[in-house]
């Protein structure tokens, strides 16, 4: 190929640019996607997946008990009251075991809430299984009332052995404002 | 390039106008020595707070802004412009080049510069303050808890990206296009090969802090949740994100100093650099190691031990090629007949220091120690022995090295001794003692500390206050060769030097290589 009188120095410059694009939506559409499948397929920071876990049915284990701890936390400025309605449950895994939380808005007005939820020791999250789940969706309530969210899960029969304690905390958020479109308070 | 001999245009309209890499490098040095400045006048506003335990006087939030803008003012506007006018000056004429590849986008890459910087420096006027959530702005510090200026801090971020990327581009295109008949790349000088990789480096990962600030960007005013834990985001990845970008941007800051230093050095002992084929490997490793290292800035976030192992040992693997080139100048200078001119003293001064400050780098990539170490002076004390004695002081060397051929003139040789020991006793007096507050305990980026910690922060300040008023002398020193320096028309100032840039005539006449030398 022949280039007469053509500076090189574009061809390089036009490649280079195309590498910084390149780079610039390599952030967006690998990085963040990738640390979120590498997140749930390793387990890290306890984050679960959010989504129903469909049951294959099998036997209960009875011959070992998990507790199951459960762990409420307002975000700051979060002005709900939020907790379960028992700390800790004493479990057969393979058992599909129930339980609510409770929450209740004390403002005057309506508001809309996300409860995030995270589990330890973080070995754990691949056999903790959530079959219904108040986190799957968002929870409002209007001025003044409250409700009882229910829970439903399975620990996994090949739970390890080692683990006798898991711990299921619930983060609230208030989303109200991102909700009703109004971008944060700015 | 059939340009004929016409000097610099007159008044204003050169500098606005100008297409010369070495107008432009000039102006790149000046303006990052004005933002030193402004970055020190922060620096002194910490330490002045920290003379003393107590609140003495700033209000901490005001205390939160310094530390911040000091380190994006240093990092972004001092050390990364510095060696890119330094780059723009020396690499055309290291490689028989008539200017950069694309002047006229040179001459864009720093007049975006200064708006950028000026949009930072305004914050601080702005309602809620300067952004004051660190040089690192972290999610969700630099998002749901960030003063309505953060959007200024951002579009910044982003014309000052966009400039890298501009002046990285022109690197890269005149290394691989200009270089003169004959200049093959292993004969390259090795300022010119450090450049190379770090402008590669600068292509990579310019844009993910762009991507990054963009996402912090659409969290704050477009409902996104890329690091809101609420939304399903999670403000982790932001650390990910920041340091894929943060590790290789170290390396950015430092290959240039490992290539100035490498020229240097071998002047002053008057043999050929030791291990020449060696330092470009040991360079390219090292930035190929600076992608796989991010995670050990943030070994406490919780990873899984398989991950805090891989970044332990893919850390600890980067002083293999490092110790290569420490080694390499110390061989070196072995039985070289060394003078000890202010260039190379600032040279050794970078060699000692940065090596004692890679050596608590090394301390500090010791995942389980790490925990300890973790956001405390210890750090700072780790970031300011390879950011300060190891970046600045190369500069400073290169400046002494190459402002006679620059503008003809020699600079006071004594004053210029002058400001190398006192900047590197002011430097150590600073910086030393926190090696010790920190690992005792004393934690970063907080405007108070317990009564223990307060006579090494007194000796803190007061070495800060030394290496401060140092800078001032530098700026005289420079100001006095420039207006009145004993003139010198030699080719080869410095005696041992070698390199094309000493074969054009002292002063640099303002077009050089207009014809390609012949490279032997």
């Amino acid at each position: 190929m022949i280039r007469v009188s053509k500076n090189p120095s574009i061809d390089t410059t036009a490649k280079l640019a195309v590498v910084s694009v390149a780079m610039f939506a390599f952030v967006f559409v690998v990085m963040v996607p990738l640390y979120n499948v590498l997140c749930d397929a390793l387990g890290i920071n306890g984050k679960t997946d959010g989504t129903q876990y469909t049951s294959v049915p099998v036997a209960v284990d009875e011959s070992r008990t998990i507790t199951v701890q459960f762990v409420a936390t307002n975000n700051e400025g979060m002005p709900w009251e939020f907790g379960p309605s028992v700390t800790a449950m004493k479990v057969h895994p393979g058992a599909v075991n129930d339980t609510v939380f409770f929450a209740r808005n004390p403002l005057s007005k309506d508001m809309v809430a996300q409860a995030i939820p995270s589990i330890s020791p973080s070995r754990a999250v691949k056999y903790f299984h959530k079959t219904e789940c108040f986190c799957f969706n968002q929870q409002p309530l209007e001025a003044n009332t409250d409700a009882e969210m229910p829970l439903q899960f399975i620990v996994d029969q090949d739970l390890p052995t080692d683990i006798q304690t898991i711990t299921l905390s619930y983060t609230i958020f208030d989303v109200t404002d991102a909700v009703n479109g109004s971008v944060a308070a700015r | 390039m059939g340009d004929h001999h016409h000097g610099p245009a007159k008044g204003l309209s050169r500098w606005l106008f100008t297409t010369n890499h070495k107008d432009i490098g000039t102006m790149y040095l000046w303006f990052s020595f004005a933002m030193f400045i402004l970055g020190g006048a922060f620096a002194m506003i910490i330490r002045a707070e920290l003379f003393q335990p107590g609140m003495q006087l700033v209000e901490p939030a005001f205390f939160n802004q310094m530390t911040t803008l000091h380190g994006l003012i240093m990092v972004f506007g001092a050390i990364m412009p510095s060696f890119v006018g330094l780059a723009n000056w020396m690499i055309p004429m290291m490689i028989g080049a008539p200017d950069m590849a694309l002047p006229r986008m040179n001459n864009w890459s720093f007049w975006i510069l200064p708006p950028a910087f000026l949009i930072l420096a305004s914050t601080l006027f702005m309602e809620g303050g300067a952004p004051a959530f660190g040089w690192t702005f972290y999610a969700p510090l630099s998002t749901t808890y960030a003063p309505p200026s953060v959007t200024y801090f951002i579009f910044s971020i982003h014309v000052l990206g966009l400039s890298s990327i501009m002046g990285s581009i022109n690197i890269i295109a005149t290394v691989m296009n200009m270089r003169a008949p004959g200049m093959t790349y292993m004969k390259m000088p090795l300022f010119v090969w450090t450049w190379l990789i770090t402008a590669f480096l600068l292509v990579a990962v310019m844009p993910v802090l762009a991507g990054a600030v963009t996402m912090m960007l659409m969290d704050i005013h477009f409902g996104t949740s890329f690091f809101s834990a609420a939304g399903g985001g999670d403000p982790v990845l932001f650390q990910h994100i920041f340091w894929f970008f943060g590790h290789p941007e170290v390396y950015i800051i430092i290959l240039p100093a490992f290539g100035v230093v490498s020229q240097i050095i071998p002047a002053f002992s008057r043999k050929p650099l030791f291990g020449y084929a060696s330092m470009v490997y040991a360079t390219a490793a090292i930035a190929f190691l600076s992608f796989i290292v991010w995670a050990h800035h943030m070994y406490t976030v919780g990873m899984p031990i398989a991950g805090e192992l891989f970044f332990m040992y893919a850390t600890m693997l980067i002083a293999v090629p490092t110790g290569v080139k420490v080694f390499n100048w110390i061989t070196t200078m072995w039985r070289g007949s060394m003078t000890f001119e202010t260039p190379m003293l600032f040279s050794i001064g970078f060699l000692v220091l940065f090596t004692i400050g890679g050596f608590t780098g090394l301390m500090l990539s010791i995942a389980p120690a790490d925990f300890q170490y973790h956001d405390s002076y210890f750090v700072v004390a780790h970031f300011h022995y390879v950011m300060v004695a190891g970046a600045v002081f190369s500069m400073t060397a290169a400046v002494y090295y190459w402002l006679p051929k620059w503008c003809g003139r020699m600079y006071n040789e004594t004053m210029g001794k002058t400001h190398f020991w006192i900047s590197f006793i002011g430097f150590n007096v600073t910086f030393f003692p926190q090696h010790f507050v920190g690992l005792a305990g004393m934690p970063r980026r907080i405007p108070d500390y317990a009564l223990q910690f307060a006579d090494f922060n007194m000796m803190s300040s007061i070495g800060a206050f030394i290496y401060g008023a140092s800078q001032i002398l530098f700026l005289y020193n420079v100001i006095a060769t420039i207006v009145a320096g004993k003139p010198t028309s030699e080719e080869k100032v410095w005696d041992g030097a070698e390199g094309l840039e000493w074969t054009v005539a002292t002063p640099a006449p303002y077009h050089t290589f207009e014809t390609p030398p012949a490279v032997r």
